[in-house]
């Protein structure tokens, strides 16, 4: 229809990653790196040194690649930039937030599971009464 | 509510009426189907809710068994594994693929992922790992896999959000045609008759007048008649002395009788 975003179909998207040392070093492992021509990678290893204004420059600019289908962030990294991670509306990329070592995953702070919970309160995982 | 007393501006003529009906037909259809399709979507999101929910639980224990393969792979081959991989890396072979479905009516992105074998083999270049070559494999099969999970919940994500958008118009529109759009119609239809019995009405009214004028113009006519006649007998009954009776049954009676008598 006219008007709504378009979903391209693409045949090959890169995924990219936001997260710490180890869980990066995984994925890189896994095959998922890429560095392009440019010294770009689709990937921000977060420590402790890193700014947030780096984490949401790095957020921002992996969503509005055109080549990156998914984004897989750390829930807690993702709740420093909670308010970019929430305000975020477009279908691609799709963002995704994983549990890290130290920080298991915690499905009430879920950006879409908690905007699911506005809608199905009493059944949501999200809303925490598990 | 505004739109409660609305009504278009309409010539109110048999033709308008005839087109406000259809209208209103068409509308009641449309209607009934956007329901249908409002339900199917909501039915649609449920569903994908609740496959969301599971597979985010077992992201969870997959993403923690991969952590244990890689804190594995680290104890075996020493601390410097982490270099040898971000040093080698060059171009993904891990890739999605992205496709649109049609799921009652609208279209919903999947991703699929896939490995570029083209793209560059990372195994030949893990060439600075003395030891533990085992454990790393290991562990990349459970990032692999992990991945896998992770691209499929991405997609799932993408279809919920976009249903979800896709609930909201459809909903929209529901509500749009059924508390502005037929009421509106409604009302233009009860207009248009109201307005074409008055017209009825004044045609009989003005109808009736004229048979009344009429009627009245013939009862003064016959009137004007029969004082005429009445007049002329008075003339007669003067003149020689009869009395009205006598008068009216000579201009009359005798005209019927008398052929002799001529006027």
């Amino acid at each position: 229809m006219a008007g709504r975003a378009q979903i391209p179909t693409k045949n090959s998207a890169l995924i990219a990653m936001i997260a710490d040392e180890d869980t990066v070093t995984g994925f890189l492992l896994a095959g998922v790196g890429n560095v392009d021509l440019r010294r770009k990678t689709n990937y921000l290893i977060m420590d402790s040194k890193t700014t947030v204004k780096a984490i949401e420059d790095a957020f921002k600019e992996f969503t509005s690649r055109e080549d990156i289908a998914v984004v897989l962030i750390s829930q807690y990294i993702a709740s420093m930039i909670r308010f970019l991670v929430d305000s975020y509306n477009k279908p691609v990329p799709a963002i995704l937030e994983i549990p890290s070592k130290d920080h298991p995953y915690d499905p009430a702070h879920d950006s879409v599971l908690s905007r699911v919970r506005y809608l199905f309160s009493a059944e949501s995982v999200a809303s925490g009464r598990r | 509510m505004s739109g409660q007393g609305q009504r278009l501006n309409v010539v109110p003529t048999v033709t308008m009426l005839g087109v406000m009906k259809a209208r209103l037909v068409g509308a009641t259809r449309g209607h009934a189907l956007l329901k249908k399709k409002s339900d199917a979507l909501t039915v649609q999101f449920r569903s994908i809710l609740k496959k969301i929910v599971s597979t985010k639980e077992s992201m969870g224990e997959i993403m923690r068994n991969s952590s244990f393969a890689l804190t594995e792979a680290k104890y075996v081959a020493g601390d410097n594994i982490k270099h040898v991989v971000l040093e080698s890396v060059k171009s993904a072979s891990l890739r999605v693929r992205s496709r649109q479905e049609n799921v009652a009516g609208v279209k919903l992105p999947r991703f699929e992922h896939f490995v570029d074998h083209g793209a560059g083999d990372v195994k030949s270049d893990l060439t600075g790992l003395a030891r533990g070559g085992q454990q790393v494999q290991a562990c990349r099969t459970a990032y692999v896999k992990a991945i896998e999970v992770l691209v499929e919940l991405a997609s799932l994500q993408t279809s919920f959000l976009t249903l979800d958008e896709a609930i909201k118009t459809t909903n929209r529109r529901v509500n749009a045609l059924e508390n502005v759009v037929k009421p509106r119609l409604e009302n233009t239809i009860n207009y248009i008759k109201g307005e074409l019995d008055e017209l009825e009405r004044e045609d009989f009214f003005r109808l009736k007048k004229i048979q009344g004028y009429k009627k009245r113009e013939i009862e003064r006519q016959q009137q004007a008649a029969k004082n005429f006649a009445d007049e002329q007998y008075a003339d007669i009954s003067l003149k020689k002395g009869m009395s009205i009776n006598s008068a009216h049954n000579l201009l009359v009676v005798g005209a019927e009788k008398d052929a002799d008598i001529i006027f």
